[in-house]
């Protein structure tokens, strides 16, 4: 295999000097690693499994095969972007098995009524959220989320939580670029709708 | 530009990548449609609370578990 130099900017990314250590056999470069993304791939593994137990075990899964396969990987992606994508196969095969018989897949296109034109369209108070205390706040936004497809979840928690870019999502789900950009909004839509029952400024009287 | 339209560019306008001149039209029709705009501030919004509310905290006693189990499996060659 020829060494593929990223060119551009110039600069490497940290996580090459660090990979490439671990890779000759330093276990700490490779904590470090482990350190600076346990947290996400944990979240992920959530948004997606739904289950606490999964989720550990994805992340600790989603680490060891990365360890293990270290030496195939090619510094032309990003060492996150391919954990991720480990991650969310890791992720997926956990959550077939605990749905037998159900379809689970990103790449399925769920067409849903909802993310066209939207119904509810009460405008919120100017800071809803403050409305509820931290542990109301965490449970009404954990429970709307958990109402949308597994592929349109992972898409927005990659986007606009993670703050990737499409082209990375895309990349790390192995879908195509307009199919993140439609889940995209399809799921911030989702979301806003499923929210307002939550949000929406109440009018005189109303409780 | 009818409400479809505009909600077709709505990530693109969310996320700065829109081209100058359609920005233009797409805040005039911002400018008369009360709908489009609620829908536009309050989807900002549900991407910011959601961006600033950690909902699946990894408590530190369980991530230093991971941690050691993992190193443990890779200092053995996995
Ligand atoms: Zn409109």
């Amino acid at each position: 295999m020829s060494t593929i130099q990223v060119t551009g900017e110039g600069e490497q990314h940290p996580d090459v000097a660090l990979v490439a250590s671990a890779v000759a056999g330093d276990v700490q470069a490779f904590e470090k690693l482990i350190r600076k993304y346990d947290r996400q791939i944990f979240r992920i593994a959530q948004h997606i499994t739904q289950n606490r137990e999964d989720a550990e075990d994805v992340v600790q899964d989603a680490f060891l095969k990365a360890y293990e396969k270290l030496d195939q990987f090619q510094g032309n992606s990003k060492f996150y972007t391919w954990l991720v994508r480990i991650a969310v196969n890791e992720s997926l095969m956990r959550l077939r098995k605990r749905r037998t018989g159900k379809m689970v897949s990103i790449d399925e296109d769920i067409e849903t009524d909802e993310g066209s034109v939207p119904r509810d369209l009460a405008d919120w108070s100017p800071n809803p959220e403050q409305n509820y205390s931290q542990t109301e706040l965490a449970k009404i936004l954990r429970k709307t989320i958990q109402g949308l497809p597994p592929g349109f979840r992972v898409v927005f928690v990659l986007r606009d939580v993670d703050g990737l870019s499409t082209e990375e999502t895309a990349e790390m789900l192995g879908l195509s670029v307009p199919a993140v950009k439609s889940r995209l909004l399809r799921a911030r839509l989702q979301l806003r709708e499923r929210l307002s029952r939550y949000f929406r400024s109440k009018k005189a009287g109303e409780k | 530009m009818t409400c479809t339209e505009f909600l077709a560019l709505l990530d693109e306008l969310m996320d700065g990548t829109v081209a100058a001149e359609t920005r233009t039209q797409l805040e005039e029709h911002l400018g008369g449609c009360a709908h489009c705009t609620v829908t536009l501030n309050t989807t900002r919004k549900t991407i910011e609370v959601y961006r600033s509310n950690e909902l699946y905290e990894l408590p530190k006693s369980v991530r230093e578990r991971l941690h050691q189990a993992i190193v443990a499996r890779c200092k053995n060659g996995c």
